[in-house]
């Protein structure tokens, strides 16, 4: 009897059916409270730090927008170099923008390696949809490349011939990065399969690869490719350069990429191949249903971490004379009239490469997510 | 008298072609010696418990029957094709004869129906629909056709145990081996999946089991093997073999397990 007459006003107040919980413990208030004000310490870096952000965003944002200048007429830098650093000179890149994103490029034909870069774009996407992802997917990209190598040579269809040593800008960043990766990748695959190949032949023809091109840096293996290379060649007989170069980050890509492979099929359970082995299942049906699609979802992070890292070690071609996306920004201030405005270049340049590598990145968590699903319960 | 009648019927069987011949093998990992001058004969229709301590190469001996480890002397001879080096003559092999790992070693990243399919479709060259009703005749057999869909790491155990053995059946192999498989589960889980090996063998399937599950090689086995440091020390039916054990050896093993139960 006492505990029901002690149980009553409990449930006869009105507050005792559910309510929300104290305004100071959820939302952006509650967050607040719990991450950035829980003692004097953490208070005083929250302050600090707000302090600080606030001040470098402000000043950005007068340097970047208010005092900026977005134009000039033909030339006249004049008015920019009077700012003296208090505002951004965004006219360079107005000026300048075609031949960042174009480099030599004959000027009136400039639609067709803007036409490449939004293929490019579009493989991507395509690519990056899992619907796609049947056999139709290769000969996408055969079509779409040799459109792209159609499109940027010319010489047939009434396109006007454009040789290889006038091309330039982003589009010769994508074509070494999306050619560089499309062949690296299975030629790393192959190379890790090697390395764990019970036919010592194989294998050591796999570590003795890996070994020489991880030894070197790129860059050398870029000037043997361009400079060393030709020497070896016949009299009269010319490899494109561009083609070298491209040949060049292949291999040392492939190497890298070998290893991270290797990693995946390294930290896949024995029991998985006993298991292939047991049912008959053949060496490359065993490898190709089992063993590479764990392994590589496995090493999804990894793996794109090498991909954007090759993606902006494609501009270390500027070492032979080739005008990548951040070579061709580098050459549009040599003009004297421009000299002088590489921080606005240089940021426009950075903010290119980060939309490619940031949307490389959120691509490779969600993929993530989704093939280990099987993972979740 | 039953027993009288057991002893007839494995002698009887022993007269049929052997399914399995184990001839003076011998194996070594390093200097280690795992199996010695190992010498066995599986009829076909005959089932073998293998029972020992552990380390005593019960596994080892099982393992080197489909070559998942390869021996260094003697001769293994399975279905009547020799093992060697020769790809061809393995695949054979491997085809006709199943296996139960103690870890299940399901593909994870399939399906529980993928899991059964896929060795039928491309290494029997199965049509895909034929391969799956198949398999799911096999998945009603181990009782479970409503988990097909399922991943397996989403099933218990001793489901996904019973999914290993439908997935070896759907090869429709001669032989079936099993390396300890139900050393891995819970309690609860292991009558689920001996039962599903006890009807297994009923149905007259050739069946060399790794055990530690006495219990199951008296109801089932022809000839239980005993070994002990890489060599068979006894061998006979169960009843001999529980009842009156000739060799020190088995006292001491069987005592252990008697104890431990």
């Amino acid at each position: 009897m006492s505990d029901l007459t002690l149980n009553t006003p409990a449930a006869a107040s009105p507050e005792a059916v559910s309510r929300s919980a104290p305004l100071s413990q959820v939302g952006l208030l509650g967050w607040a409270r719990a991450n950035l004000f829980s003692g004097w310490l953490n208070t005083a870096v929250t302050l600090v730090l707000a302090y600080l952000l606030i001040r470098w965003i402000v000043g950005f944002a007068e340097w970047g927008i208010v005092n900026a200048i977005w134009s000039v007429p033909d030339n006249q830098t004049q008015a920019c170099r009077d700012l003296k650093g208090t505002g951004a000179c965004w006219a360079v890149i107005a000026e300048k923008h075609r031949f960042i994103l174009f480099g030599t490029y004959p000027f009136e034909e400039h639609w067709r390696p803007a036409l490449c870069v939004l293929l490019f774009i579009g493989l991507y996407v395509v690519s990056a949809m899992r619907r796609f992802w049947r056999p139709v997917l290769g000969l996408i990209w055969a079509v779409v490349l040799t459109l792209i190598g159609v499109l940027m040579w010319g010489g047939v269809a009434g396109l006007s011939y454009v040789p290889q040593e006038r091309w330039g800008g982003l589009v010769i960043t994508l074509i070494l990065a999306t050619f560089g990766l499309a062949f690296a990748f299975p030629l790393a695959i192959l190379v890790a399969l090697g390395r764990r190949s019970k036919l010592p032949a194989i294998k050591a023809l796999c570590v003795l690869y890996v070994e020489l091109i991880r030894g070197v840096p790129l860059i050398s293996l870029l000037f043997m490719a361009s400079v060393m290379f030709p020497l070896f060649l016949p009299e009269g007989m010319n490899i494109d350069k561009l083609l070298r170069a491209q040949i060049a980050i292949i291999l040392f890509a492939g190497a890298y990429l070998a290893e991270v492979v290797r990693g995946g099929l390294q930290a896949l359970p024995k029991g998985q191949y006993e298991a292939a082995d047991a049912l008959g299942l053949s060496y490359w049906q065993k490898t190709g249903f089992i063993i590479l699609p764990q392994a590589l979802r496995m090493v999804i992070p990894p793996l794109v971490n090498t991909f954007i890292g090759f993606f902006k070690d494609t501009s270390l071609v500027l070492i032979i004379g080739i005008f990548d996306l951040l070579t061709a920004g580098k050459t549009a201030i040599i003009e004297p009239a421009w000299q002088g405005f590489g921080i606005e270049v240089y940021i426009t340049v950075g903010a290119i490469y980060f939309v490619f590598c940031f949307a490389m990145s959120k691509y490779s968590q969600n993929l993530e997510a989704e093939l280990n699903r099987h993972r979740r319960r | 008298m039953s027993e009288t009648l057991e002893q007839i019927a494995s002698a009887a069987r022993t007269d049929a072609p052997p399914a399995i011949l184990l001839d003076k093998v011998n194996k070594w990992f390093g200097a280690l010696h795992v199996l010695r001058d190992v010498s066995l004969n599986v009829a076909l229709g005959e089932r073998l418990v293998v029972c020992g301590p552990s380390g005593s190469g019960k596994s080892t001996m099982i393992r080197c029957i489909n070559r998942l480890e390869t021996h260094q002397e003697g001769r293994i001879v399975v279905n009547g094709i020799e093992l060697s080096d020769d790809v061809k003559a393995l695949d054979d092999i491997r085809r006709e004869v199943g296996m139960v790992f103690q870890s299940f070693n399901l593909f994870p990243h399939l399906t529980i129906l993928e899991n059964c399919t896929l060795a039928p479709i491309w290494v029997r060259r199965m049509p895909k629909a034929q391969a799956e009703e198949l398999a799911m005749e096999y998945l009603t057999r181990v009782r479970i056709p409503e988990q097909a869909k399922k991943y397996p790491g989403q099933l218990s155990g001793g489901q996904q145990q019973r999914v290993a053995i439908a997935r070896a059946l759907c090869m429709k192999p001669k032989i079936m081996l099993f390396d300890e498989p139900t050393s891995a589960l819970d309690p609860e889980m292991i009558k689920e999946v001996l039962d599903t090996m006890v009807s297994l063998a009923e149905d007259g399937m050739t069946m060399i089991c790794v055990t530690h599950e006495m219990g199951f090689a008296r109801q089932v086995a022809d000839r239980v093997v005993f070994m002990d440091r890489g060599e068979i020390v006894e061998m006979g039916t169960p009843a001999q073999m529980f009842e009156s054990p000739q060799t020190e050896r088995l006292k001491l093993f069987l005592s252990q397990i008697l104890r431990g139960h």
